[in-house]
């Protein structure tokens, strides 16, 4: 067989082995890198809440699921150039993203919050411990206010493209100096190597990290919920794609009726996030 | 293709195409001091100094940028040493250790595409000077190193292309370079095509206004053999 022979029938076999993987079982995309939500074990295995979630779903569906990863910058443009069907990543569920896809009801749901290292000068910062942007009112238009001193001139360091980057820039919390990351990790090495002075992320993201790192990463300030920080956390889906969105959405009613969102929350966060 | 949502994020591309230009002139002049030193170094007799050149280029020709970018940006700030001393004012801007990444990898490629061509003098512009009582000092600055220069020309204009591209690696240190800029409007918008085939229209206009200008050069200088 000569070369341009070899060639073709590798272009076709590389064709099949493309349709046939595409074929019969719905794909869901994970991040794979904001633990407790979801990540990796040591060896390389999905692992967390979501990927827990997605199996269990993908059981009371009766569908064929498997999970894939996809870096959190290309994830909606992933699904809607259909490599996969459906986004389980820590995702919330905010008016931007219901722009380009759609999503199921929330399941689970949990506060954002700020985070330096220990012995940094905003370590303290005296406002209310949790502030809802949809309820407002006086208490979080002083509770912002603190912030704003607080972080004034910071350099405040935060995941693109999350709600947490949608906060910052939103003049909520005035002029800061804003560095966006591609990775959580990223994020959590610059706050310990002194880039960052603060941090913005999920609660969890930093109590997960400061626990298995052992470093000196503490909360600080109110945490966040509401507002620029959507609604939950649900499965994002293609506009059109009616007929996943509503099995989706049956199948989270009976994982939250059975208690099944409850168990793997406690499991994972070590409190009940289900919503 | 949303050509209006093209246009509109023309100007934010822009700006970080001249934070692109700015990492690649002061990366390639510090590369390109770089290059010389280890080229000189590579052609000198003394293992020592010539072994200790061809590493520096063998480690940065064979590891990949990215690495390069990622030691010197997360590895070394992990160094507590490194952290408290004067090093850190450096090492804590993304802007500088994207130089220095970019500088020291350009340099390696650069000290080999000098080095070739200092090896491809002919013989006979070395013994001509020689003849003529010409030091071998003289000779070096005087004959050996502008030959190699201008016979190096087209292959760095080559290497001035493909830093350009390098330089895209910075956004993953959270430099708002063109890439930078157009992940940014990628996450902002969901629309990878439109932000990713704008900025690749501008790459490519960088390209083509570097291209002539090497190719200017090259036939003002050209070197008759």
């Amino acid at each position: 067989m000569n070369k341009f022979k070899q060639l073709g029938l590798g272009i076709i076999i590389s064709f099949f082995l493309v349709l046939s993987a595409n074929a019969g079982s719905i794909k869901i995309g994970t991040e794979g890198a904001y633990p407790p939500w979801n990540s990796k074990d040591a060896a390389g295995n999905l692992n967390g809440f979501e990927v827990d979630l997605a199996n269990a779903l993908c059981e009371i569906m009766k569908h064929n699921c498997t999970i894939v990863e996809q870096d959190w910058d290309g994830m909606i443009p992933a699904l809607t150039s259909k490599k996969f069907d459906a986004i389980m990543a820590g995702m919330s569920i905010t008016s931007e993203r219901l722009k380009t896809i759609n999503f199921s009801q929330g399941y689970a749901d949990e506060v954002a919050s700020l985070a330096v290292m220990k012995g940094s000068s905003i370590e303290n910062i005296n406002a209310p411990e949790g502030i809802n942007l949809n309820i407002g009112g006086s208490d979080v238009d002083k509770a912002l206010k603190t912030l704003t001193s607080s972080l004034s001139g910071k350099t405040v360091c935060t995941q693109i493209g999350t709600i947490h980057q949608n906060f910052l820039e939103s003049g909520d919390v005035g002029k800061i100096n804003l560095k966006t990351y591609k990775t959580q990790d990223e994020v959590n090495l610059d706050l310990t190597n002194g880039r960052c002075d603060v941090a913005l992320a999920a609660a969890v993201a930093f109590t997960d990290y400061a626990e298995k790192s052992g470093k000196a990463v503490v909360l600080t300030g109110p945490t966040f919920s509401g507002g620029a920080f959507g609604n939950g956390v649900g499965v994002g889906i293609r506009k059109g794609d009616s007929k996943l969105l509503n099995e989706f959405n049956a199948a989270i009613d009976k994982a939250r009726d059975d208690g099944i969102i409850s168990k793997l929350a406690i499991k994972w966060f070590g409190f009940d996030a289900s919503m | 293709m949303d050509i209006n949502l093209m246009m509109s994020i023309f100007p934010n591309l822009l700006n970080g195409a001249v934070i692109t230009l700015k990492l690649l002139v002061v990366s390639m002049f510090f590369g390109l001091i770089i290059g010389l030193i280890f080229a000189i170094l590579r052609v000198n007799k003394n293992p020592i100094f010539n072994k200790f050149a061809y590493g520096y280029s063998y480690f940065f020709r064979g590891t990949p940028l990215l690495v390069q970018l990622y030691l010197i940006y997360y590895g070394l700030a992990n160094i507590e040493f490194l952290r408290n001393s004067f090093f850190w004012v450096i090492i804590k801007e993304p802007y500088w250790c994207a130089i220095i990444a970019f500088s020291l990898n350009t340099g390696a490629y650069t000290s080999e595409i000098l080095r070739s061509s200092f090896q491809t003098i002919k013989k006979g512009y070395i013994e001509a000077a020689q003849s003529l009582g010409v030091t071998k000092k003289i000779t070096f600055y005087r004959i050996q190193l502008p030959i190699a220069i201008k016979q190096s020309l087209p292959a760095y204009g080559n290497e001035i292309i493909l830093m350009l591209k390098g330089t895209s690696l910075a956004s993953v240190i959270t430099i708002m370079d063109l890439m930078g800029e157009a992940r940014k409007i990628n996450v902002l918008t969901f629309k990878p095509f439109e932000a990713f085939i704008t900025a690749g229209i501008i790459y490519l206009f960088i390209t083509f206004i570097i291209h002539n200008i090497v190719k200017y050069l090259e036939k003002k200088y050209r070197f008759q053999t």
